[in-house]
């Protein structure tokens, strides 16, 4: 048993870049992700826009030293976990209880989808080996055997809010004693069929998102992977370095509005933010900065900046939406940003929202604007709304 | 570990749900694909809406509201649903319809219904419910990581009563795809034959369970869950064999103190020589039922074999299951070992109240 979890390890990969180090200079350049879909094949790919990660699968694989053959989804999932994992450098990782705790929406669908276009003509022609993999709990499996880890492997699949979920629940794997270190996250290859069911929601941005702006016009998609490498009390104590951050809050609510759309009250955000901070013992005033998770759609950005509201108001601590880089990188969002919270603790950074110019008619807040470095971060909160009504936030504390 | 079973529903390919006796008639199915058995919804389900959900939404939310009923719990603390599969059929109807469409004009109804917390939502949604909500996608352990949440939940005492289940659908396509992995048997064999079919394969199944598990003793409860643990690939029947029996140990109990053994046969030659293998050594013959051949083989299966634990533990009967066999009041503790692909072993230990 564990009374506290830290965070020893990080990883990510996204459309600002393919490691940690990357991703702190594309935040700090103000360089997003997006650009014109190229990897991916579909009709859209001159008018609506995406951030895919800037590797074709061959290279991918290489990185991940997988079979290129298969989904992107693993291969995107293995590079990042195994850079968290290689950051924590754990000496004696394989004689402890390890677990990894993914999360993701689309599984192999990149590949199913390819097999389905034959399926359809002929349901015994198709390639099997494109579909052996489109479970989501495969592409969790694949990542599992590369790593060598046994003990508790599982997969979370709650929408937009899969990956925090998932570092929650394993992080109760440890405090309830099952494992000594978990990784956990999650992973989300752009597909067509994703892109395709957000299009017929109509609430893709045809341009740059503008998250937490009085115009925005909707999300632009992502794609990649944000692992931590989670420890209990004992095996932090064993580690080479000081870790990064403990989580120190976290909390799964229920909006029970709509299957896809949120409250205008946003009781849902209202919920799962409050009920993190009851958990970590912290007032709203502690919050240094929240990660929002600020898609750049008219009723989330209205749900959650309500609830904010609700929670926070008057004194409202700095925010921002990385998706803002990165796009909205769905199952993958709540791991990738976790990331950045956690090196927003460490290094004491708040990460600008791009193009944010007009603030929201109802909301009496900012989104921080610039790059800021120096500042006193002790507790962050981060933010995963997702269809189904599921909400998440974590918080995490300096250590 | 003590966690009190207060209801127990399934819907499966049997007549499992509502009022049915307790597998009284068992139905006989001759070719490899079990259906499930739809209820009448109305009582569970607005009209409306019956009409738009696909069949695993409807299964699931029916055998979840239904769950809650015989419990007498009106508002879980916690919900928590597995689902290898998810919702394929909405999958399917989308993927179709983009590729035949070209990515134009398009309806977002079953990609709003294809994500896999649907079921899970769609119970939120009904009862209004703001709690923990929770969907795992692993695969042959999907029903066995949501269980273990809930178990999880009740002990660090966020919640009284969890709603906890699983739900897979198969659709023609994904029946047809699994097909041509071999999965099913190949030629028609009955399901009341299909321990002695000696051949390769198995019968696909579908269906949904869910239950409601709670801390504390209650009135009427079927029966107390007393263990879970899983454990993925093994290196033949040693493995399982010791690992059962570590299990058992750690419950201070041995091989004989076990009045029932679920096993996971499917009627595939091999899976049922290799559980033949650990079990004969272990336990006796008269200990031992299977239940694949009512259900069928699917990845959240053992979410039905809980569900026939608990009633059997409640009722102290077997059902024509295995026609030698009946359970006196001495009946006291129930263990599953379920298998999956022969890779995914899952153990729960049931007693009676």
């Amino acid at each position: 048993m564990s009374a506290n979890v830290y965070i020893a390890g990080l990883g990510v990969i996204s459309g600002i870049g393919n490691n940690v180090s990357e991703h702190l200079a594309a935040f700090e350049k103000g360089k997003a992700g997006m650009a014109d879909i190229t990897w991916l094949k579909t009709r859209y790919a001159h008018e609506i826009p995406a951030a895919e990660v800037k590797q074709t699968n061959a290279q991918l694989a290489g990185k991940a030293g997988m079979d290129a053959g298969l989904s992107r989804t693993a291969l995107l999932s293995m590079i990042a976990a195994r850079e968290a994992l290689a950051d924590a450098d754990i000496s004696n990782f394989h004689s402890l209880r390890s677990g990894f705790v993914s999360a993701n929406t689309v599984g192999g669908m990149d590949k199913t989808e390819d097999f389905f276009a034959e399926f359809m003509n002929d349901n015994a022609s198709g390639d099997l080996q494109q579909v052996v993999n489109h479970e989501c709990g495969s592409v969790t499996e694949l990542v599992a055997n590369e790593l060598g880890i046994k003990d508790q492997v599982t997969t979370i699949s709650t929408a937009c809010s899969s990956s925090a979920n998932a570092i929650f629940y394993a992080a109760r794997l440890i405090k309830n004693g099952f494992l000594d270190v978990a990784i956990a996250g999650g992973v989300d290859s752009l597909t067509r069929f994703t892109l395709n069911g957000f299009n017929t929601l109509m609430i893709l941005d045809r341009h740059f998102c503008k998250p937490f702006d009085e115009n925005r016009q909707g999300l632009n998609l992502g794609e990649g992977a944000g692992y931590v490498v989670l420890v209990s009390e004992q095996v932090a104590q064993l580690l080479n370095k000081q870790p990064y951050a403990r989580l120190s809050g976290y909390q799964n609510s229920n909006d029970a509005y709509h299957q896809t759309a949120s409250s205008p009250e946003g009781t849902g955000p209202y919920l799962a933010m409050k009920g993190a901070l009851k958990k970590s013992g912290l007032k709203p005033e502690d919050i240094d900065y929240i990660n929002l998770h600020g898609t750049g759609t008219a009723n989330n950005d209205q749900s959650e900046g309500t609830a904010v509201k609700r929670l926070f108001g008057p004194r409202y601590p700095k925010m921002s939406s990385t998706k803002s880089f990165t796009g909205h990188t769905l199952g993958a969002s709540g791991g990738i940003e976790a990331v950045f919270s956690v090196l927003a603790v460490k290094h004491g950074i708040i990460y600008p929202n791009l193009r944010f110019e007009t603030p929201m008619a109802d909301m009496p807040f900012r989104p921080v604007k610039e790059f800021l470095k120096g500042q006193t971060v002790n507790h962050v909160l981060s933010n995963s709304f997702g269809f189904g009504g599921n909400c998440t936030s974590l918080i995490f504390s300096k250590v | 570990m003590k966690v009190y079973i207060r209801s127990a529903v399934s819907i499966s390919a049997q007549n499992t749900f509502g009022n049915a006796p307790f597998l009284k008639d068992i139905i006989e199915y001759t070719s490899p694909r079990l259906k499930a058995i739809e209820p009448d919804y109305k009582s569970y389900i607005d009209a409306r809406l019956i009409r738009r959900m696909s069949r695993i939404i409807r299964m699931g939310v029916a055998a979840a509201k239904e769950s809650l009923t015989e419990a007498g719990v009106a508002m879980p603390d916690a919900i928590v649903t597995g689902t290898a599969y998810g919702c394929l059929e909405d999958t399917g109807i989308f993927l179709s319809r983009m590729i035949e469409q070209e990515e134009e004009a398009l309806s977002p109804t079953a990609f709003i219904q294809s994500t896999h917390n649907t079921v899970g939502a769609q119970i939120a949604l009904m009862l209004q419910c703001h709690q923990y909500n929770n969907t795992f996608v692993h695969k042959g352990f999907s029903f066995e990581s949501a269980l273990q949440d809930a178990i999880m939940l009740l002990q660090e005492q966020e919640a009284t009563n969890v709603l906890t289940g699983a739900a897979d659908e198969l659709t023609d396509a994904s029946y047809a795809v699994l097909n041509r992995f071999n999965l099913y048997k190949k030629e028609p064999v009955s399901n009341l034959s299909l321990y002695q079919s000696a051949s390769p394969g198995t019968i696909a199944g579908e269906g949904t369970a869910f239950f409601v598990l709670s801390d504390q003793p209650g009135r009427h409860d079927l029966g107390v869950l007393t263990g879970l643990q899983t454990f993925y690939r093994h290196s033949g029947p040693t493995e399982v064999s010791e690992r059962i029996t570590t299990f058992l140990a750690s419950n201070d109990l041995n091989a004989e103190d076990i009045d029932l053994v679920i096993t996971g046969k499917n009627g595939d030659l091999d899976t049922d020589e290799l559980i033949d293998q650990w079990y004969n050594p272990l336990f006796k013959p008269q200990q031992q039922i299977n239940y694949k051949h009512l259900s069928g083989e699917y990845p959240t299966a053992s979410s039905f074999a809980l569900w026939l634990a608990a009633r059997i533990i409640k009722t102290k009967a077997i059902p024509a299951l295995v026609k030698a066999k009946t359970l006196t009041q001495s009946t006291k503790t129930v263990l599953i070992v379920n298998q999956y692909q022969n890779k995914y072993y899952s153990l729960m230990l049931l007693s009676a109240i």
